[in-house]
């Protein structure tokens, strides 16, 4: 059977969900090799393995954090070449649509990006995109070379499939570029210890309606009350009131979960781009005529001062 | 030395508008109204900002793009851009993102540059890859995704936000740069700047000024082939309640309907 190559998002051995979802697509068009880069690299097999990985290819080396994407495209091109893959597959970050993106250019390849859902074809695999702000939904595959396609969280079930998971040092020779982007100094982010916001089952969102930072302790009070993660809108963040890490939509973070929950946000197309996709969404607003009423499975219309405080304590007595 | 920059801005479909794709599922741009990507305000901004501290500096818009992609050209050179180059060609119809970012290097070589910046994604495809197969293409450092960028003895540096860490970067010229939407508002155009814009150089090239043969690029020359585009149905209507003191609990007991509770 084709080997179908894996690239892992992983931070200090511990893989990231989106890339266990890559195990499961990968598994629908062949057998799933990993390629693990960096710190920890080699601590992934075990979780890999347990996700299907029939290899495990790692490599280290001081380049990968100190500069930036290049060294990572080199590496991955290392493991197309060893393992002639049907297909490479990486999670839709934005660095790694930069690292695929490369890659594809490298060897030739066409590339998929943002793919939603993934299906073995009689030409190769079809990929499923969802564009124009998820209005419509496209197939397509790569006509030419291997095909390089970037698949967002939240697109695939992570399920157990327990396979070798076999760990092979991957031999790497850095290209002149690799040094090109040097990484002079990194903040990493302080967790929040909330789920991170692409890759939760439930988001739950404030806007403009908020009104003021310290008014999204009630949203960030849903928000545990479900376990979920705190998005926000651009309304939001451009006031200060949320950080950009958090922002949905279009130049924010897109997310696809089972539950999305808009509290005081309008709905605009650029909000919409990033959240449409989501299984079930509700929304509270004051305004009837808010555009975000078109896309909701229930909406509330009212205040959110009122309504919210209530949902939480009504989430609350329910889980006891 | 004065400092070439070179501003890559595409001309997309009005992302208000009824966007939709043509019979060979390509984007429609014929019945929606075009404009300058939003995203590539903010690379001419910060281009403009970066020709204002140096010394020297020239800042050129380049497009490639159909005929009223010239729209978007205009309104770059109104914000205070110096010249333009626009790559039309009847054969670029239907290019993808490796055919553009060809297209693009090509024309970027032919122009000269020191720096060329970038828009964090178009609007309408938003695949966000072409600045990353700039710089591959071009063989200089990447330095992308920049909410604050600065250039200064031939360094750009810049900072990263990304997933889980926020990073500074530092690269030499020449480089590709691209900037996000957290990199400053970009200017609105003067009226001064509308009635000088109308005066400044627009040069047309087409694929042969590039040395590129048509099958390189348009569908032809797409490495993806897309199979069929379908609207996405409408969701069915939901239910809205107006809250009249139990919303709040209406709405917990659809959470727990749907088994979120
Ligand atoms: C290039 C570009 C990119 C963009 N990218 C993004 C993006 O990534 N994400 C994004 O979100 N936006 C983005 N935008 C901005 C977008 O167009 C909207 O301006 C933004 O989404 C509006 O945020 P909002 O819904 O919170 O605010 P508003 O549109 O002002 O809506 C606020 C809503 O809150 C309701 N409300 C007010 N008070 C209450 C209350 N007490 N109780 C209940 N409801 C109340 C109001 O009825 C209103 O509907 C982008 C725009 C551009 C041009
Ligand atoms: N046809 C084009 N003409 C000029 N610049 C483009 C074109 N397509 C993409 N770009 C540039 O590349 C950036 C990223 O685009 P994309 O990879 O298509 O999301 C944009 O913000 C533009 O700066």
């Amino acid at each position: 059977m084709a080997e179908v190559l894996v690239y892992v998002d992983h931070v200090d051995g511990a893989v990231r969900k989106p890339t266990l979802e890559l195990l499961t697509l990968a598994r629908r068009i062949g057998e799933p090799v990993a390629v693990a880069l960096g710190a920890g690299a080699e601590n992934t097999a075990s979780t890999l393995a347990e996700h299907g990985a029939t290899r495990v290819l790692t490599h280290d080396a001081a380049e990968y954090a100190d500069y930036l994407v290049v060294p990572k495209v080199d590496a991955l091109q290392a493991a197309y070449e060893a393992v002639s893959p049907a297909a490479v597959l990486v999670s839709s970050s934005a660095e790694g649509k930069e690292i695929a993106a490369r890659l594809a250019l490298r060897i030739g390849s066409g590339i998929i990006t943002d793919a939603v859902d993934l299906e073995a074809g009689a030409e190769g695999p079809v990929a499923t995109q969802s564009v124009f702000a998820a209005s419509f939904s496209t197939k397509s595959r790569v006509s030419k070379g291997t095909p390089v396609i970037t698949v967002k969280p939240n697109s695939a079930a992570v399920e157990a499939a327990p396979a070798a998971g076999a760990v092979e040092a991957l031999a790497v020779s850095f290209s002149a570029q690799a040094t090109g982007t040097k990484v002079t100094a990194r903040t990493p982010r302080e967790s929040t210890g909330r789920p991170d916001l692409t890759e939760a089952a439930i988001v739950v969102s404030g806007g403009r309606g908020v009104n003021g930072a310290e008014n999204f302790s009630i949203i960030e009070a849903l928000a545990d009350s479900l376990g979920a993660a705190v998005g926000a809108s651009r309304a939001a963040v451009d006031a200060g009131w949320y950080p950009h890490t958090n922002q949905v939509g279009q130049t924010g973070k897109s997310v696809s979960p089972q539950l999305y929950i808009a509290s005081g946000i309008s709905g605009a197309i650029q909000h919409r781009a990033g959240m449409q996709t989501s299984k079930t969404i509700v929304a509270i607003n004051k305004d009837a005529e808010a555009p975000i009423f078109e896309l909701v499975d229930y909406g509330v219309v009212g205040d959110l001062f009122e309504v919210v405080p209530q949902l939480t304590e009504e989430i609350k007595s329910r889980k006891g | 030395m004065s400092l070439r920059i070179v501003v890559t801005v595409k001309y997309v479909p009005d992302a208000t508008g009824d966007r939709h794709f043509a019979d060979d599922l390509t984007v429609d741009r014929d019945d929606v109204d075009g404009l300058l990507s939003e995203l590539d305000e903010y690379a001419v901004e910060q281009a403009l900002q970066i020709a204002e501290e140096a010394d020297d500096a020239e800042v050129t818009v380049l497009t490639v793009g159909p005929e009223d992609a010239k729209d978007a050209l205009r309104k770059a050179l109104s914000m205070g851009a110096d010249k333009a180059i626009h790559v039309e060609d009847d054969d670029l119809h239907g290019t993808d993102a490796m055919g553009t970012s060809l297209v693009l290097a090509k024309a970027i070589e032919k122009a000269g540059y020191d720096l060329v910046i970038s828009g964090m994604a178009s609007t309408d495809g938003a695949a966000g890859v072409v600045p990353a197969l700039l710089a591959e293409r071009l063989g200089v450092p990447q330095v992308t995704l920049l909410s604050e960028v600065a250039v200064e003895d031939g360094v750009v540096t810049g900072r990263r936000d990304g997933d889980t860490a926020s990073e500074q970067l530092q690269a030499q010229l020449p480089a590709v740069v691209s900037v996000t939407d957290q990199s400053g508002e970009a200017r609105y155009p003067s009226f001064k700047g509308i009635m000088a814009a109308k005066k400044k150089p627009v040069q047309a090239w087409d694929l042969s000024d590039l040395d590129i043969e048509a099958e390189e690029v348009g569908l032809e020359g797409a490495w993806t082939k897309v199979e069929s585009a379908t609207e996405r149905p409408a969701r069915t209507a939901g239910t809205i309640v107006k809250d009249e003191g139990e919303g709040g609990k209406q709405l917990a007991e659809f959470l727990a309907s749907q088994k979120f509770i």
